[in-house]
């Protein structure tokens, strides 16, 4: 994500970068300040995303320098910039693609928490084979007119912008004729119909797009050239999903659209309120309790006088042995990159590791508590998490590119293996064989269908 | 010293041994000498002392070594396990010299580690009986202190690695003073030693039998379940990462075969059942590095969680060791499985090491210990290696 400007630069010293990004949090901090402004004055220092070009608003430091910078960040209590996809997903793409106008319009609004982005890459008929896509873009005039259904959308109800992968030419090959574009979610053409979860939640959504508009000028990238954006765009989402569980923990973060409603809220309240809120106040599955690793298993072992159980003891030996080697593969591979060497086969692993750390946490949790994992909500262990963890646990193995494609792209990518031919890439897409989630009422074929 | 981050003279280490392994041990090399009942080749032996100093890595220099520390060691083992080298390495500059420095005995280290780092006395430390426990407590073996000085052992130990062929004998044997360490002449009267066939054919090992045999002691007596325990644990990362080497020479075999070998006109590494299986494999293999390179660090600095780390390290690189060794059989198919492929020498060495110096479930017992405070039922006698009681254990994770 490096650009020219910070090319020639020779990577500081970690203890530099820390030392400079404590200097600025006291100098800079002001618990009295409003969120809103503290964000601002985020976004305008680099400290926001220290690993975007200097240019735009970032240090231009590479990733392990700037991970250690936000590691300050979270140490000094300071709230950090929005979370969400923004940040992780769309401001590293359009760094990548967009024109000097893009850059101006969108990598600003979504530091300062302005503007919350949303993903719009799935669909029914196109999971992990995301190049058969069939929601169509068609010119008209200097717009561009979107019809075709999303799915899996996380935040799709807060986002002011989404990541729409569309298709502008269904007689080219699969990945040769989709665009990206960044669509106004704020508009009729755009329904957004939550989705439940086998957890009970609502966390992703169906997005209904019939006649949608999105300006010409939104297009990122070239007409037709949307794959190689989404290459991108997806390489990002597989190092951060894979970041997520490595025992780093997550800064308070402002999130959702406009902040959702904390824009006078001042940095000390904010962070007075992230304090209190405890894991058993919320139905979600609580992140941050597999992040924690074995610890609360741990504990738990010993609240039920399950610790002696040589078989208890053996399986969260087991979970907090993983769960440390994913945190030190994340720390080998970021202590290759401070000192300057090419990332190695350790920085791909951290997405499939997330996934088998949950699966084992799953299953150790039900050991420790035996029948009273059988129960669920108040009456449950850990205030129902133990419940709420087994139900999540098989999502990490399948959002953001499921266990299989990370287990192709590793055999790929870095072991070069070659790959599954696939006879559809040569072929125009309206040619191609839609699958039973069917995308309309051609059948077999597309020809003549919904496209 | 930054923890995963080796320096270049490290990494120059590794390239100069890599090249050397190459030269002095390829396959056919290992395939002569694991046929022979010595094991090695004391010419290379010889070239390992003289040309790379490698015998005396981690031996002061005032005593003639390298004055090398536990990173430098891991990359060495990691090397001589990717090469699958015949020698008695591991006894000797790993468990014998391991033990010669825990001991703290000067006279003993300078008597004995300048032969050592020279290349003309092979070692190896002899602490499992017949139960194969590495802990110096609750030992069998007795020394009789002689009227006339020294002491006089009798008993019987196994699993003696390169114990047929050792020069020296270090011995833990129960004393009137407590577990203790003795050193022993091969040689020396009453000493019987018989060679056992074992499963990893690239790695001999004896049963030694002790009728009133002389032996002199080293450091004081009961000191021998610190010293022990001190060198079990620097040497299970040591074996950690022989056996993270190991892993990666199955899997770089795997991923050449899968892109060679064609099948329903394809190369078999296109299809997914072998394409995921190697994957799986690469993230054992760096999981296992990580692991075991960050068991050395600790080592090095002396960390607190040294003792944790190194039990935990043991127990994933040798479960992930031999399941890359066994998939890589099954993606050679029937040529893995024959005797002339090298993947059953890998085989076998993955699932020796499994067991050796302490299996995986016991050595997570040995993690929970640390996690859990209070001991369950640890399987074998209580004690088992760097166990829970153990100085320099570290508090609680909160």
């Amino acid at each position: 994500m490096r650009s020219e400007d910070d090319a020639g630069r020779v990577p500081a010293e970690a203890g530099e970068v820390r030392r400079e990004a404590r200097a600025w949090i006291k100098e800079h901090l002001d618990p009295a300040m409003r969120l809103a402004d503290w964000l601002e004055v985020l976004a305008d220092s680099g400290w926001a995303a220290p690993s975007w070009p200097r240019r735009w608003h970032g240090k231009g430091l590479p990733p392990a320098l700037a991970a250690a910078a936000q590691e300050e960040l979270a140490a000094a209590g300071a709230p950090g910039p929005p979370a969400g996809l923004g940040i992780m997903l769309a401001g590293p793409t359009i760094i990548d693609h967009g024109t000097e106008e893009q850059k101006r319009r969108f990598l600003r609004p979504l530091l300062t928490g302005e503007h919350a982005w949303c993903q719009l890459f799935s669909e029914p008929g196109a999971g992990s084979d995301l190049a058969s896509l069939a929601t169509r873009a068609r010119r008209d005039g200097e717009e561009f007119i979107v019809d075709g259904q999303k799915v899996w959308t996380s935040l799709a109800q807060v986002a002011d912008y989404g990541m729409l992968l569309a298709r502008t030419d269904p007689s080219a090959p699969k990945h040769h004729g989709i665009s990206y574009f960044a669509l106004g979610m704020g508009q009729p053409g755009v329904e957004v119909r939550p989705l439940r979860q086998m957890t009970g939640d609502s966390l992703f959504n169906e997005v209904f797009l019939s006649g949608a508009r999105v300006a010409a000028g939104d297009l990122i990238g070239e007409l037709n050239g949307g794959w190689a954006v989404a290459r991108t765009t997806l390489a990002h989402e597989r190092t951060s999903l894979g970041a997520r569980v490595g025992g780093r923990r997550p800064f308070p973060s402002p999130a959702g659209s406009r902040l959702a409603g904390q824009r006078e809220v001042t940095v000390a309240e904010f962070m007075a309120r992230c304090r209190q809120r405890s894991p058993g106040r919320t139905s979600n599955a609580d992140t941050s309790m597999v992040a924690a690793g074995a610890g609360p298993l741990i504990r738990l072992a010993a609240d039920l006088g399950r610790d002696a159980d040589p078989l208890v003891r053996q399986e969260l030996a087991r979970l907090h042995t993983i769960c440390q080697i994913n945190a030190w593969n994340g720390l080998r591979g970021r202590a290759a990159a401070e000192a300057g060497g090419p990332p190695g086969p350790e920085a791909s692993l951290g997405k499939l590791m997330a996934s088998q750390i949950a699966r084992l946490w799953r299953e150790t949790a039900t050991l420790v508590c035996g029948p009273a994992a059988m129960l669920a909500g108040p009456d449950g262990p850990l205030d129902g998490q133990v419940a709420l963890q087994a139900l999540a646990a098989p999502g990490p193995a399948i959002y953001g590119g499921s266990d299989q494609i990370q287990r192709n792209v590793i055999g790929e990518r870095v072991l070069g293996l070659p790959k599954e031919p696939d006879p559809s890439v040569g072929l125009p897409w309206r040619q191609l064989r839609a699958g039973p989630a069917g995308r309309g009422p051609a059948g077999g074929g597309r020809e003549g269908g919904r496209s | 010293m930054t923890t995963f981050v080796f320096t270049a003279e490290q990494q120059e280490l590794r390239q100069t041994l890599r090249k050397f392994l190459a030269d002095h041990s390829p396959p056919a090399q290992v395939r002569r000498l694991m046929e022979t009942e010595e094991g090695y080749d004391p010419a290379v032996w010889s070239l390992m002392a003289d040309q790379l100093g490698l015998l005396g890595l981690t031996v002061p220099e005032e005593h003639g070594g390298l004055g090398c520390g536990p990173v430098e060691q891991v990359v060495v083992c990691e090397e001589m396990g990717r090469a699958l080298l015949c020698a008695p390495y591991f006894a000797t500059a790993v468990l014998a010299t391991g033990a010669l420095l825990a001991s703290g005995d000067g006279r003993a280290q300078a008597e004995l580690l300048p032969p050592i780092a020279a290349g003309s006395m092979i070692a190896t430390l002899a602490v499992a009986e017949q139960d194969g426990a590495w802990s110096a407590r609750g030992l069998r073996t007795r020394a009789i202190a002689s009227p006339g000085g020294g002491h006089r052992l009798s008993g019987a130990k196994s699993y003696v690695i390169d114990g047929a062929i050792a020069d020296l004998i270090l011995v833990a044997a129960q004393a009137d003073g407590g577990p203790s360490l003795f050193a022993v002449r091969a040689g020396a009267p009453g000493l019987t030693r018989r060679p056992l066939r074992t499963l990893d054919l690239t790695r001999k090992q004896a049963a030694v039998e002790f009728d009133e045999v002389p032996a002199a002691l080293i450091g004081t007596e009961g000191a021998g379940e610190e010293i022990v325990s001190r060198t079990v644990r620097l040497a299970a990362v040591a074996l950690a990462a022989e056996q993270v080497g190991g892993a990666q020479r199955c899997l770089d075999m795997s991923v050449e075969y899968a892109r060679l070998r064609v099948q329903f006109g394809r190369p078999i590494g296109s299809f997914q059942a072998i394409k995921h299986t190697c994957a799986d494999m690469l993230v054992d293999v760096e999981s296992a590095r990580s692991a075991a390179y960050y068991a050395a660090w600790a080592a090095a600095q002396d960390a607190p969680d040294l003792p944790l780390v190194a039990s935990m390290a043991k127990a994933f690189c040798s479960e992930a060791y031999f399941r890359v060794a066994a998939e890589n059989i099954q993606v050679h198919g029937g040529i893995g499985f024959t005797w002339e492929h090298d993947a059953h020498l890998y085989y076998r060495r993955a699932k020796s090491t499994e067991v050796m110096l302490g299996a995986p479930a016991e050595h997570r017992e040995v993690a929970a210990g640390y996690l859990l405070g209070r001991a369950g039922q640890p399987p074998g006698r209580p004690g088992a290696p760097g166990g829970p009681g153990a100085p320099g254990m570290p508090a609680r994770p909160s």
